[in-house]
């Protein structure tokens, strides 16, 4: 089967992919918007039975999969590379190959989950875990919960849960009061985060404060926390809690694309070191959606080659690259974060490895063939990250198939050798 | 210079681990070196079988199956080790007339084995195709994890374990990448593919592979499922070849292999030659299509140009002893490798006949025996 054509193919429909298909679309260029989940928007603007999208991202949204030049591929994984500007991708029905000239990924992060005991007790998520379930529905009226970790993501969490009828009886930020004060002290600078996070403090937040373990025995029933130094207890359904975002640099990675601080590395155009391939948003470095939102947007009119419009949006993005600063130095993790985990306390959930089974090895690749990390259906997904927290490993380029695929789709590569 | 040990391993895979521990139960200090490379034993399928091609290959995988056998009992379960037997199939006449042979050469040597006719294997293994011809159960044949048997292995009294890289071998003297000369009693070459590096002589060829592995899918298949065209296209190939090897790993997921390739020291998946592979599986059993692949990965056999290990003296090097070129079959004649070559050092009689596994058949007759 000869594979699907278009001009520009973008990876991810978050807020960086889709602002990269509306300002690639301004020409007369053919965009295909590929992305894994069903409905567009990302984890941020992540749409469902429960959620709330703002206006700008529906706005956004329908402006994008409303347009002529625009196909918008749900529910789509990327599995392979198939060949020259070519990628090998599978959804629910089947797998083809789409030939593009510009690539721009905009792949996104994932929440950084360290294990700790009890982690993997039903009623722990991660912190935006947590808020995409309650988006697709999960219940949590009147429910007791605390969320953990560090970042504003905590917040927003906190916000989602609260508006479904939850009872939030704690927020442990693990940063210390000071960096988070002066964090919020920077904020007037950007007005619209300001609304979006720190309006939301309130007095079950605490600062210097990180989960010490779950407690329960078949499900969660309590948190245990270390509480700016003293040790306290805290009843509770449900724990949330995420480390901050790591970005998704693997299908960079995989085609070639070089690396800076485990994020895409890319220059003023929002081009990667690999030509024609484009990265934009969290994948290319943490630093919130209006980043992100610009970011797509200089990347797609630089794919279309209208640099003059890319090159006006450049102070924009200087401006939130300086609250990406700021938000990347309130939230370092603390040290004391490496040492949660006891020796069989689980580190890969999918291989049941525990810590105790990794600490002795020297690198990634030595502790997973010791030990299976890593090997189960995520592929190092979760464990990978923490992982490299935890122990300074780097992981490997991903190899395909870079998501569990079909046999049958794999079997779409045939044709490439010429 | 002093020795360091009575003898130094370079390679800690399954066949240096395997000459490591019956040294060290020979009560032997051994040091075994590793460059951390991952060669073949971290990369291979673990599928422990009895092959027929020509006789010293009867020999030397029978007798190393019944070491296995012996051994297994005291390996932990981390090394998954099962006797699931391996299933030969057979798509037509021709290949049916080969299992028969191969059943008649094996029964001869009190090999356990039965044909199973084209009803009876979709008894057996109901997710093949139906059509096919009919096979040849090997029933003792096995699977193990090699990688962590390699280090069960390695945990013997008696052996000292270091990552290092050697850069150069004199007999029984070894440098270290940091300049360091080492030396023992004698030293034993284990490390498969990059043996050349150190000893440019030696015949062996890299023959990369492919393997998949999917999702847990338990129960869908009992036997290790090799096509018998494996005999004829991918071991005498070569080119590019591909044969349906299917293997059940004791997690309810499914090795699928197997490929070859000449000519490449390239460790990239290459999209066109798992898909050639996978399309082969999909041949005997077509419901594989539906399931998930969620890794690929390669590895390099070290192929000798007669498909035999070299195993005994270095004939041209006084104290450095070979035990290489095991190519596909590392893991399965691992303990057969390690009798051979204790028996040879210690001047014993090997338990079989040690001569079709000499590497002067390659590197001449010793200048200095």
């Amino acid at each position: 089967m000869s594979p699907e054509q278009t001009d520009v193919l973008i990876i991810g429909a978050g807020p960086a992919g889709l602002a990269a298909a509306l300002a690639a679309a301004s020409s007369t260029a053919r965009i295909v918007l590929l992305d894994d989940n069903p409905l567009a928007g990302g984890q941020i603007w992540r749409d469902g039975p429960q959620a709330e999208l703002p206006e700008q991202a529906r706005s956004l949204r329908e402006r994008v999969l409303g347009h002529p030049n625009v196909r918008h591929c749900p529910g789509t994984r990327v599995i392979a590379s198939a060949g020259p500007n070519t990628l090998l991708v599978e959804d629910a029905e089947r797998g083809w190959q789409i030939r593009y000239d510009k690539l721009i990924l905009c792949t996104g992060a994932r929440e950084l989950l360290l294990p700790f005991p009890g982690w993997t007790l039903p009623g722990v998520t991660g912190a935006g875990g947590l808020q995409a379930l309650i988006k697709a529905g999960l219940p949590v009226r009147d429910q007791a919960l605390v969320i953990a970790g560090s970042g504003p993501l905590l917040l927003a969490s906190a916000a989602t849960a609260r508006h479904n009828g939850a009872r939030i009886v704690r927020i442990a930020e693990q940063a210390a009061r000071g960096a988070v004060a002066g964090f919020a002290a920077q904020l007037p600078r950007w007005p619209h985060k300001l609304l979006q996070s720190f309006s939301l403090f309130d007095r079950q937040y605490r600062t210097g404060t990180h989960v010490l373990a779950a407690l329960g025995s078949d499900r969660l029933e309590g948190v245990r926390l270390s509480q700016q130094g003293n040790i306290v207890e805290v009843a509770c359904d449900r724990l949330a809690c995420g480390f901050g975002l790591i970005p998704n640099s693997q299908l960079g990675q995989a085609l070639g694309c070089a690396l800076e601080q485990q994020a895409l590395a890319v220059d003023g155009w929002q081009a990667t070191s690999v030509a024609g391939v484009y990265a934009a948003g969290e994948c290319s470095g943490f630093g919130g959606s209006e980043l992100a939102l610009v970011e797509g947007a200089i990347a797609g009119h630089a794919a279309v080659g209208e640099h003059p419009a890319a090159q006006a949006l450049w102070t924009r993005r200087a401006r939130w690259q300086g609250f990406a600063r700021a938000l990347n130095r309130a939230f370092a993790l603390n040290p004391a974060l490496k040492a949660l985990a006891t020796a069989d306390t689980l580190v890969c959930r999918c291989e049941d490895v525990a810590y105790a089974e990794l600490s002795g090895h020297v690198g990634w690749r030595e502790a997973k063939l010791a030990s299976r990390c890593g090997m189960g259906a995520c592929q190092g997904r979760v464990c990978g990250a923490a992982v490299q927290h935890l122990f300074g490993w780097q992981p490997s380029a991903p190899r395909p198939p870079f998501s569990p695929a079909r046999i049958e789709t794999l079997l779409c590569l045939e044709d490439i050798s010429s | 210079m002093k020795p360091c040990a009575d003898v130094i391993v370079i390679g800690a895979g399954i066949i240096g681990a395997a000459c490591a521990q019956a040294l060290a139960a020979r009560g032997l200090r051994v040091l075994v070196l590793d460059a951390g490379l991952h060669g073949a034993t971290a990369a291979g399928m673990g599928h422990l079988l009895v092959l027929d091609d020509n006789p010293a290959e009867l020999a030397l995988s029978k007798h190393s199956l019944q070491r296995w056998r012996e051994i297994a009992p005291a390996l932990p379960d981390s090394c998954a080790y099962r006797s699931n037997g391996t299933l030969w199939l057979a798509a037509n006449a021709e290949e049916m007339a080969v299992a028969e042979h191969k059943y008649q050469v094996l029964r001869a040597q009190g090999v356990a084995c039965e044909l199973v006719g084209g009803p009876a294997l979709r008894q057996r293994e109901p997710a093949l195709r139906e059509g096919l011809e009919g096979g040849l159960l090997i029933n003792q044949d096995g699977i193990l994890y090699a990688p962590a048997t390699a280090r069960w292995m390695l945990q013997a009294n008696g052996i000292e374990q270091r990552q290092a890289r050697v850069s150069a071998i004199e007999g029984n003297q070894v440098r270290l990448d940091d300049g360091q000369w080492l030396s023992a009693e004698a030293v034993v070459l284990a490390n498969g593919i990059q043996a050349t590096d150190l000893c440019p002589e030696l015949p062996i060829e890299p023959k990369k592979g492919h393997l998949l592995i999917t999702d847990r899918y338990p129960g869908s298949v009992t036997h290790t499922l090799v096509e018998l065209g494996y005999v004829t296209s991918a071991h005498n190939a070569s080119g590019p070849s591909t044969a349906c090897n299917i293997q059940p790993r004791p997690t309810g997921q499914l090795f699928i292999g197997a490929s070859r390739q000449f000519g490449t020291t390239d460790p990239a998946v290459e999209g066109w030659m798992l898909a050639r592979m996978l399309k082969r599986a999909t041949e005997y059993m077509p419901g594989l299509a539906q399931l998930n692949g969620i890794r690929a990965w390669t590895g390099f056999r070290a192929a000798s140009p007669d498909g035999l290990p070299l195993v005994g003296r270095h004939p041209r090097q006084d104290g450095l002893w070979l035990a290489v070129g095991h190519e596909g079959l590392g893991v399965t004649t691992a303990p057969a490798t390690a009798d051979l070559l204790v028996a040879q050092l210690f001047g014993e009689t090997p338990p079989l006949a040690a001569e079709p596994y000499l590497p002067e058949r390659f590197l001449g007759v010793a200048a200095c025996a």
